[in-house]
């Protein structure tokens, strides 16, 4: 999987309630939600994001709550893949199941500033800055993971996975 | 080589004899749970996959408690589609509102979860019940709706970094100031995928309501999940409660730990965490004069009858300051009727308090004392990131229940020791 796109640049330890407000979990439409995507961190962001879009951050990003709806929230906004230093374990998780491509690699994102034209290769684990002119190599995704991917998500997995349960324990 | 009580947790629910940090594992889940907010994804997906049972009736728990009452037309019908669910699946554990609580002081109240158990939740203070000996941790939508089909998660073994405890508290302070020193000692991605347990003398003697503070908030600290070993206070706890069999695990002497850390509590006094992350903590003395619009006693954090009782006794004879608000949440329906019972409420009532169903309410700016522009909050919940109270430019500070309590009578951020 390779994207392309313009970054849009944030800091460290993002939470998910500066990319999806609670006041707005009262849906889990993606439209809805995308239109209020990272309100709190940056209010131009839901307006001026452009389809293929990249998402920079520094450490710790998604801290916080549970909610799936931030991820959603941000692949509904055309963001084709983020970028972080880290990132806080259930949204990484939330993002692999739901098929948000993400990436980890603190030295592309060191350099990187808002508005770089950068190219992402998850396979190869290679992020390039064509405005910067640099390439990075980062941990391509472990294996259990890309498997997930494969298996088109985590319910993909688990369909084929429990088919093949109910067969062998009735309930 | 010796094991710490989440790795034997979880070899035991993935069938292995024992696991390594790092390694993956795909285990049975004991509960998985899920709120008004999280849920209606998952049964979404459960309904998507074309599934038609759950893996077991009385195994998936959902609790409407973050907009419930419902607050809006959207909410009630993110409500209605978990009743809807409940009654179709014929759940065991659905609370209905008027029998419901605050998830996490819910479920070990009334014995859902329990030591040993592995538990997942679709909310990220699902980490909470690590204090009862158990493996807990949060997660999302998408894995609850595959638990409920599959009765399994998949899970990496994580590292674990003790935390010990020693020495003697000081006066107004307990478990919510030990959980703020040591996020503003390691930050808040300090313990980031790993397990933190938490042990020492200061541990042993600690009630289980500070113990539920403690493992709740190990999330702010990055962490996958907090735990307790289980002794004669946490079975003290369980024993009338469970509704069936348990098993207590220990860590063992020569267990490995990816990182030992050590405090002194005597030098520790009420702890404040400013905004916007829960690490930038100080000391009550080195807080400066903060005045404040609205206080919250409440939450999964800090909505257990002890808490309620501490603010109470600070309270009693005692009125809020003018042109400030404090709101009162017990965590649930029983502890309602308790505070009532021991006379609680009249304190707060006399007090110039307001008291609420429970709900999560205000916590995350939901309803029920949500912040305007430029307002300033005292709370004893979990969270302080921007805006999580309400506008944007609100301010979130939190702290235990004396302290806020003692806040709503100044009229800004102070201690007991001040009125």
């Amino acid at each position: 999987m390779r994207f392309r796109g313009k970054v849009w640049k944030f800091g460290a330890d993002v939470d998910t309630d500066a990319i999806i407000p609670a006041r707005h979990l009262n849906t889990s439409d993606p439209g809805e939600l995308a239109r209020h995507c990272m309100e709190n961190a940056n209010p131009s962001f839901a307006k001026e994001v452009k389809e293929g879009d990249i998402i920079f951050a520094k450490e710790n990003f998604g801290c916080g709550s549970s909610r799936e709806h931030a991820p959603i929230a941000i692949k509904a906004s055309g963001i084709s893949c983020v970028v972080a230093g880290s990132f806080a374990r259930i949204f990484y998780r939330n993002s692999l199941n739901m098929a948000l491509p993400i990436m980890e690699c603190p030295e592309a994102v060191e350099i990187t500033e808002e508005g770089d034209e950068v190219e992402v290769n998850l396979g190869k684990g290679e992020i390039i800055n064509h405005t910067r002119h640099k390439t990075f190599e980062c941990q391509p995704l472990p294996p259990f993971m890309q498997k997930l991917v494969e298996s088109g998500g985590l319910m993909g997995y688990i369909k084929q996975k429990s088919g093949l349960q109910r067969e062998l324990k009735p309930k | 080589m010796g094991k710490t009580i989440t790795e034997k947790i979880l070899a035991d629910h993935a069938g292995e004899r024992e696991v390594e940090p790092g390694q993956i594992i795909e285990a049975r889940v004991d509960i998985a749970l899920g709120n008004d907010i999280t849920a209606p994804i998952a049964i979404n997906e459960f309904k998507k996959a074309g599934c038609a049972k759950v893996f077991d009736r009385e195994k998936v728990v959902l609790v409407p408690d973050h907009f419930v009452p419902n607050k809006d037309i959207p909410s009630a019908n993110q409500a209605k589609l978990l009743r809807e669910f409940a009654r179709e699946q014929r759940l065991t554990h659905y609370y209905e509102l008027g029998d419901m609580g605050i998830e996490h002081v819910l479920l070990p109240e009334k014995g859902i979860v329990l030591p040993g158990d592995l538990v997942i939740g679709a909310d990220s203070h699902t980490c909470t019940y690590g204090a009862l000996g158990a493996f807990s941790t949060g997660i999302g939508s998408t894995d609850l709706a595959a638990a409920m089909i599959s009765g399994e998660t998949w899970l990496k073994v994580p590292e674990t970094i003790k935390f010990v405890y020693t020495g003697k508290l000081n006066k107004w302070v307990e478990g919510k100031d030990l959980i703020l020193f040591t996020i503003g000692d390691i930050g808040v991605d300090g313990a980031l995928y790993k397990t933190m347990e938490f042990t020492g003398d200061v541990i042993d003697k600690l009630p289980m309501s500070g113990r539920f503070t403690m493992a709740n908030m190990a999330i702010e600290a990055g962490g996958k999940s907090g735990i307790i070993v289980p002794d004669r206070i946490t079975e003290e706890y369980v024993k009338d409660r469970a509704e069936r069999d348990y098993r207590l695990y220990f860590s063992d002497k020569d267990a490995t730990y990816c990182d030992i850390i050590e405090y002194d509590v005597s030098e520790i006094e009420p702890q404040i965490a400013f905004p916007h992350l829960p690490e930038n903590v100080r000391g009550i003395s080195e807080t400066g004069n903060i005045p404040i619009d609205q206080v919250v006693i409440g939450s999964c954090t800090n909505g257990r009858l002890e808490d309620l009782r501490r603010a109470a006794n600070v309270l009693k004879g005692k009125k809020v300051a003018p042109y400030t608000r404090l709101i009162i949440i017990p965590g649930t329906q029983w502890i309602y009727r308790q505070s009532m019972k021991e006379g609680l409420f009249d304190i707060f009532l006399d007090a110039r308090a307001a008291i609420s169903t429970p709900t999560c309410g205000p916590c995350l700016g939901g309803h029920m004392g949500v912040l305007a522009k430029g307002e300033k909050a005292v709370a004893t919940t979990n969270r302080n990131f921007v805006g999580r109270m309400g506008d944007p430019e609100s301010e979130v500070y939190l702290a235990n229940p004396s302290i806020a309590a003692a806040s709503a009578v100044l009229g800004r951020i102070g201690s007991p020791e001040e009125l």
